[in-house]
């Protein structure tokens, strides 16, 4: 959302990246390289939703890098016409911390999915949500391996057959959300990949988050693990199911149902009609305290109840690169930049001949 | 009474205690009054993994040994001519290295019946005769420190541990050594608590007194200075010297400098060194682990720095996967391995040479890479310098095999002149390089097949790299069989050239004459080249050469050995080098190896070098 200093408006979150001169258009933000997902897959919904949405950035091509670890939808950054690179399998935070710490002038964002950011590089995304890196993850969660062929992933339900568990799992899954709250993440929010408009609203608000935002998006696979997310998408249910998070608005599943506080703090679904109107919580993603954000990612137990999509948490705290280059500016400000011959003739020193 | 000053040309001091007792630190402060005073020097700390290993045992012993001369010397010396022990532990552990008729100064305090018992002497052997064949100097250094400090305003317990101070005041006296710097060191060190650097300095003084008015010590030593080359020098450590080599390649290159790194013994202290440099603009990021240490430095040079991992073997096999991505991406980037004893965690203070192989070949596919060994602490200064060369004017990732003995071994350095220092200013692509104004990031340079430097926020240079096979020239992903064929073989010779840009391997061969070479790499130069002096000295003939760069080798390297009968190659390792000089050059190399976790000793390698001497002859 851009701000309302007038003189330099905006996205916050990229207020250290130059403004482009001309904007460029979404066409030419695709790369000339052949799309190759399997036919039907959600990740071309998010292709597209994401090429139309990188204009709106406001800053040059050359300053957008794409990273992604290995998987499906890791081929992302070889469709875009930015810089890009496809790295190794969930390195992909670790290597855009690098890049993102040492160039402040870069929007730099993380493609992942729910094998490579949760179950190889879960280290490495949880430390760079901690830290409070300048990146965008995007995690496409499709609760299935789709490159190796179908195996369970640390997304997939307890009890789902797959090849590598004919009688089912046993692994009790993960909820991302609830995971990037764990390590505190200023920014988590979820979207579908089938909602173009609530996907792009969601991008837009992860941009303006400075600091690390991280959010995950449902995915389909219709080859591995079809309709995954049907009874999010079916429009009997959809409304239903589905809890819409806005800023101060009351947080309502369908026209009877809303959220309110359980006796120990979690939250519930109650008939609003039962309970009173007055007692539905007013969604507020501001709050210092990541416990409520937890809470309401809680809420889609068992088996996607109750989903809140949007912005889960939107809190403001400084950026792990502009605190390392804020160190650099003060040392070299308190003793000077420093001086090589000077710094190699430091020390005991004596002189022969 | 003014004592007899006897003039010596070289001696060996081992200080040995407790971890507790502060021997690093007073082996490193008398090394520095040394190094102050113009000795040549070289020295070996040893310590054990554990921080506080139970106090009074023989797992818990610490010990620093310093070598100095009035002439240039190679090695931290075989046998201590004086051991400072400072509890029966540090007797017990040490005395086996002494030769007959050294000196050992006790500390007696300690040699009470229960410390005896602890390392299993039934005996003190300060009474029982049993150490006969040495100097003994029974000093009971804590309660004289005690009573020394009585006036000052310290806990008992801060004035005991204050007998290391004593001790090196003592020693100080005994080899003339200046003070003024360890009476400066202690003040800075503990500006913020003035009782304490008033007792320290109170105790290195009443050491010293004592030195100098006691009759048990009759006789103090001169060393001369050394006649080293004229310059200004320092006395610098390996890990100090890799430090100050990297920020001087940053400045060189032009390049911000960004360090991914994860504590690990006995790297760390780069790690600590260079987060104390930002004035030079220096980024140090202490990462989750060893894989986001080095994605994070290769993410950094993706987007234009000098990106660096430093660890240690545990750490090395970790990165693998990483430093196979920068050797497909072509980034440049420079891995530090400081080698420690292994496999595992195996010796995690003690020096070993046994990760070559995995250097060279420790990834998946065909993943060439160059390996550069430094041969010296000061060594480690150029070496970082010359990795940062081949990193960027090559566009690869470059692996340093230093070892634990370089790392906090010491040496004299001779401080360069920073405006000697080779010009490596990079140039990131700024133009198209294709036809239409397109970018081709795989186009190669015809001269080093380098790839171009293309950074983010390079406007119509915007490409996707990976760790997919690429498509000769254009960069795109690419399964095709010849594709792959050419690529494979182009990183390889892309490795393979820079044995092109790199000094022919030298021999010294004095006589010109020798029938034996010894060949060795890395960290063993300097008790190699002790070892060829002795040889030497009686009458052997013998050449020495020592490889730095271990991939690509120099280019004379196969002409070099063929020239001699026997071919030597003593290794801290299973015989990694010899394997592959057999291999790449069919010469029946001997190979002789040790991995006791510490370098080898001079005297055994000039009979081994005399022993193949005379089956050569
Ligand atoms: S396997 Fe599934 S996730 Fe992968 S491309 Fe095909 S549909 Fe998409």
């Amino acid at each position: 959302m851009p701000n309302e200093n007038g003189s330099r408006p905006g996205f916050r979150g990229l207020r250290l990246v130059p403004r482009a001169e001309t904007a460029f258009t979404a066409k030419q933000a695709k790369s000339d390289q052949e799309v190759r997902w399997c036919p039907g897959c959600g990740d071309y919904a998010i292709l597209a939703a994401f090429q139309s949405f990188l204009p709106e950035l406001g800053v040059p091509r050359e300053n957008i890098v794409i990273i992604s670890g290995i998987g499906c939808s890791s081929r992302f950054p070889y469709y875009l016409d930015t810089y890009g690179m496809h790295s190794i399998h969930g390195r992909a935070p670790a290597i855009a911390t690098g890049l993102a710490a040492s160039r402040p002038d870069l929007s730099v964002w993380v493609i992942t999915g729910d094998g490579d950011g949760l179950s190889i590089g879960g280290n490495h995304l949880m430390h760079a949500l901690r830290r409070n890196v300048n990146i965008n993850v995007l995690l496409f969660n499709n609760r299935i391996y789709g490159l190796t062929k179908g195996q369970y992933s640390p997304t997939s339900e307890r009890g789902k057959v797959t090849k590598s568990s004919p009688m089912g799992t046993v692994d009790a899954p993960f909820n991302p959300v609830s995971l990037a709250l764990g390590a505190e993440a200023g920014f988590v929010a979820r979207t579908i990949d089938s909602d173009r408009r609530h996907l792009t609203g969601v991008l837009r608000a992860a941009a303006d988050h400075p600091g690390a935002a991280f959010v995950e998006i449902y995915q389909n696979c219709p080859i591995f693990n079809d309709d995954a997310f049907a009874p999010l998408k079916d429009p009997g249910q959809r409304d239903l199911r589905l809890l819409r998070l806005e800023h101060g608005e009351p947080l309502r599943a369908g026209p009877d149902r809303g959220v309110v506080l359980g006796e120990y703090g979690e939250l519930v679904v109650a008939d609003v009609a039962e309970v009173g109107e007055e007692r539905v919580l007013r969604h507020d993603a501001h709050r210092p305290d990541p416990g409520y954000a937890f809470a309401l990612s809680r809420l889609d137990q068992p088996a996607f109840e109750h989903v809140p999509i949007g912005v889960f948490r939107d809190v403001e705290r400084p950026a792990y690169d502009e605190l390392m280059n804020a160190q650099l500016a003060e040392a070299a400000a308190a003793e000077g930049r420093g001086d090589l011959a000077a710094l190699l003739a430091g020390g005991d020193t004596w002189t022969v001949g | 009474m003014t004592k007899e000053v006897q003039r010596l040309d070289r001696v060996i001091i081992r200080f040995a205690g407790d971890s507790g007792d502060g021997m690093q630190l007073t082996g490193d402060r008398f090394t520095q009054e040394t190094a102050s005073f113009g000795n040549d020097l070289s020295t070996l700390p040893n310590f054990p993994a554990e921080i506080r290993a139970p106090a009074g045992t023989l797992p818990g012993v610490s010990s620093f040994q310093l070598h100095f001369a009035d002439h240039d010397i190679m090695t931290p010396g075989d046998a201590p001519d004086v051991l400072v022990a400072m509890n029966p532990a540090a007797l017990r552990a040490n005395v086996g290295d002494l030769p007959p008729g050294a000196t050992v100064i006790a500390n007696t305090d300690e040699f009470t019946r229960r410390n005896l018992a602890k390392v299993g002497y039934a005996s003190n052997p300060l009474e029982d005769g049993s150490l006969a064949a040495y100097k003994v100097s029974a000093v009971p250094l804590t309660s004289m420190t005690v009573r020394a400090l009585a006036g000052f305003d310290v806990s008992k317990k801060d004035a005991e541990r204050a007998k290391n101070m004593f001790a090196l005041g003592l020693l100080s006296w005994m080899y003339n050594r200046p003070t003024e710097g360890t009476l400066g060191f202690l003040k800075a060190k503990f500006a913020g608590r003035p009782e304490i650097m008033a007792a320290n300095r109170a105790a290195f003084q009443a050491g010293w007194n004592f030195g100098e008015t006691t009759e048990d010590f009759a006789v103090s030593y001169e060393v001369r200075p050394a006649a080293l080359p004229p310059g200004t020098y320092r006395n610098i450590t390996g890990n100090l010297a890799v430090a100050y080599g990297l920020i001087a390649a940053a400045e060189l290159t032009g390049l911000p400098l960004f360090l991914g790194s994860y504590p690990i013994t006995p790297a760390s202290d780069i790690l600590h060194e260079l987060s104390r440099h930002k004035r030079f603009g220096v980024r140090t990021f202490q990462a989750e682990d060893e894989i986001a240490g080095v994605g994070a430095a290769l993410g950094a040079a993706f987007g234009g720095a000098l990106g660096v991992t430093t660890t240690s073997g545990p750490g090395m096999v970790l990165k693998a996967e990483t430093i196979g991505l920068a050797v497909m991406t072509e980034l440049p980037l420079i891995v530090i391995d400081v080698q420690r004893g292994g496999p595992s965690t195996g010796l995690p203070t003690k020096t070993e040479q046994a990760d070559l192989l995995m250097a060279l070949y420790g990834r998946n596919g065909e993943s060439p890479v160059p390996v550069l060994a430094p041969r010296s602490p000061a060594d480690c200064f150029d070496i970082a310098i010359e990795a940062a060369r081949i990193a960027t004017t090559y566009r690869t990732p470059v692996i340093v095999l230093s070892d634990g003995y370089l790392a906090n071994g010491s040496e004299p350095w001779r401080i360069p002149d920073v405006s000697a220092l080779p010009d490596l200013a990079v140039r990131h692509a700024a133009e198209p390089n294709g036809p239409d104004g397109a970018f081709l990031p795989y186009l190669r340079d015809p001269e080093t097949l380098a790839r171009p430097w293309a950074v983010p926020g390079t406007a119509g240079l915007e490409h996707r790299i990976g760790g997919i096979e690429k498509s000769d020239g254009t960069g795109d992903i690419s399964y095709s069989p010849a594709n792959h064929d050419l690529m494979v073989r182009s990183r390889q010779a892309k490795v393979d050239g820079i044995a092109r840009g790199i000094p022919p391997l030298e021999v010294d061969d004095p006589g010109g004459d020798a029938e034996v070479l010894v060949l060795g790499w890395g960290g063993t130069y300097g008790s190699i080249g002790a070892a060829v002096r002795r040889v030497r000295r009686a009458g052997g003939r013998v050449a020495q050469a020592h490889l730095r760069h271990l991939a690509p080798f120099p280019e004379n390297l196969g002409e070099v050995l063929r020239r001699y009968d026997r071919v030597l190659v003593p290794e801290i390792n299973l015989g990694q080098l010899a394997l592959l000089l057999r291999g790449r050059f069919l010469v029946d190399v001997i190979s002789y190896t040790k991995v006791r976790g510490l370098p080898f000793k001079a005297e055994e390698l000039a009979a081994v070098l005399q022993e193949v001497i005379d089956r050569a002859e």
